[in-house]
């Protein structure tokens, strides 16, 4: 999958649970969920099962610790995605 | 001592939502039951039952997009709607940038929390699969998910919690308030109840054979309150809230006031003496209802309406008998008396706040809500009344004082006095 094509879903996947809109307008690689896009906490667990449901791969919870930011989403995907 | 009045009102009930949809269907005496098909499928006895429509617009003007998100509780979004709307109509504004308010408190009362969202975890971890439940089962399934939702909704900094005496519930919470305020405690309280609503709420009323079963071709006539012919209730739903504020807070920021809240007492039968887990005892009863009068204090003849608990069971020839031995009032000197629950069933842990706003309506509009379905009044309480306090029609009169009760399961009471304003 191509690293826009990646971005663009994930936008779409963490769109309802974040609370500031200008991160998200910004949203870039170094992006992080939870001290820019002001997702709270206890959302990030509903955003990995997104995640899981779009990508149809499951995460594990040292994998979901990792999760921080857009990039390290990205290879954590893709590195379940290329395992199938 | 702080007086305390009322300043806001909101109420989601199955004949209306909103104050001004629920005053003009119950001063018509319209009904809000219908008939359930899912009750049916199900095999239930009694297929009929009352509840809010509230469609997903509506739902969308009280709640954000993230917080519906896995929702699945309709006693939650009830109260939220009930409590915004109260907020409101107070006059207070609910601003998320705002700091929390310290002066402002909640308690807002609940049977069970979230049931349908329950059913779906259950599912979910018999099947196994405990991480795919999310974030949104604990919030709302906790007992205290409603004053949690409308807590951070309005920003209160003062106690916010949830209260839970099954039937009473409603009154409870609105005695609760009462009293933090009168204490100087609190200068504002949001107090109210919601309940569920569908068949996994109502299953166990079903199999106690307590509701009404006869009137599944004929919803509307179902709830019959004082009637010779009830035969059981019918469950409805929904939530009422009402914003408490001392009297002091109220004159200083000019708000408009429905009425004052004189007093009122809380008690338990304490399952003896004919109290049971599902039965009054009738003394507590009495010295409930004397109880609050005397904490009111006022004399029981200045009492011009009562709102009854009055759930179309065997049990509203004994409710009125208390009535007459506590108020020491009988025949055609008993206030008039009604029930709301012949409009829209008995709607559990939010009767008492349901009906505590429907109480108010009568002393702002002045006049007395009918009773429906109640053409054929129980004789044994003809024995002890005169029909012409039962009015079956909406009645202009004028209104001073009106006593409302609730009674629940496990054998607890409260019996609220409110009185118009005047200063």
């Amino acid at each position: 999958m191509e690293k826009e094509e990646l971005i663009t879903k994930l936008k779409k996947i963490v769109l309802p649970y974040i609370q500031d809109q200008e991160a998200f307008d910004h949203l870039s690689e170094e992006t992080r969920f939870i001290t820019d896009l002001k997702i709270n906490s206890a959302n990030l667990v509903d955003v990995i099962l997104d995640v899981e449901d779009e990508f149809d791969i499951r995460i594990e919870n040292e994998e979901m610790e990792q999760m921080v930011s857009v990039v390290a989403a990205m290879n954590i995907i893709t590195a379940k995605m290329g395992k199938q | 001592m702080n007086r305390v009045v009322i300043t806001g009102l909101g109420v989601v009930a199955p004949n209306g939502i909103g104050q001004d949809a629920f005053t003009r269907a119950t001063k018509n005496g319209e009904s809000g039951i219908t008939f359930h098909p899912k009750l049916q499928e199900l095999n239930f006895s009694c297929c009929i039952g009352g509840m809010p429509v509230v469609d997903d617009t509506l739902r969308a003007k009280y709640l954000s997009p993230l917080q519906l998100r896995g929702f699945n509780s309709a006693g939650i979004l009830y109260g939220c709607m009930a409590g915004m709307d109260a907020w409101k109509d107070a006059g207070l504004a609910i601003d998320e940038h705002a700091t929390a308010d310290p002066h402002s408190g909640m308690v807002f009362g609940a049977g069970s929390s979230g049931i349908d969202k329950f059913r779906e975890a259950i599912y979910l971890l018999d099947d196994k699969q405990v991480r795919r439940l999310g974030s949104t089962v604990v919030v709302q399934t906790m007992a205290s998910g409603i004053s949690a939702y409308l807590g951070g909704i309005l920003g209160l900094g003062n106690q916010v919690t949830t209260n839970s005496s099954a039937c009473t519930t409603g009154a409870e919470a609105l005695l609760m308030g009462f009293e933090r305020i009168k204490y100087g405690k609190a200068k504002r309280m949001l107090v109210g109840s919601c309940s569920d609503d569908g068949p996994y709420i109502w299953g166990g009323f079903d199999a106690m054979r307590v509701m009404s079963y006869k009137h599944n071709d004929d919803p509307e006539r179902g709830s019959r309150p004082m009637s010779a012919s009830a035969s059981g209730f019918v469950p409805g739903s929904g939530a009422g809230a009402l914003v408490l504020e001392s009297l002091q807070s109220a004159l200083d920021r000019g708000a408009n006031i429905y009425a004052e809240v004189l007093g009122g007492m809380v008690n338990s039968g304490g399952q003896r003496l004919g109290g049971t887990m599902t039965a009054p005892n009738s003394d507590a009863v009495q010295q409930c209802i004397k109880g609050a009068i005397a904490d009111a204090g006022i004399e029981a003849q200045a009492i011009d309406v009562i709102n009854g608990h009055l759930t179309a069971t065997s049990k509203d020839s004994t409710e009125i008998a208390n009535w007459v031995t506590a108020l020491g009032r009988e025949g055609i000197n008993f206030p008039y008396i009604n029930s709301q629950k012949s409009m829209v069933g008995h709607c559990l842990a939010a009767a008492g706040a349901i009906e505590s706003v429907a109480t108010i309506l009568q002393l702002k509009h002045q006049l007395v809500f009918p009773n429906i379905n109640c053409e054929d009044i129980h004789p044994e309480i003809l024995d002890l009344i005169d029909e012409s306090r039962i009015p079956q029609k909406s009645m202009e009169t004028p209104l001073r004082i009106a006593a409302k009760a609730s009674f629940g399961f496990g054998d607890v009471n409260a019996c609220i006095i409110f009185s118009n304003f005047s200063n």
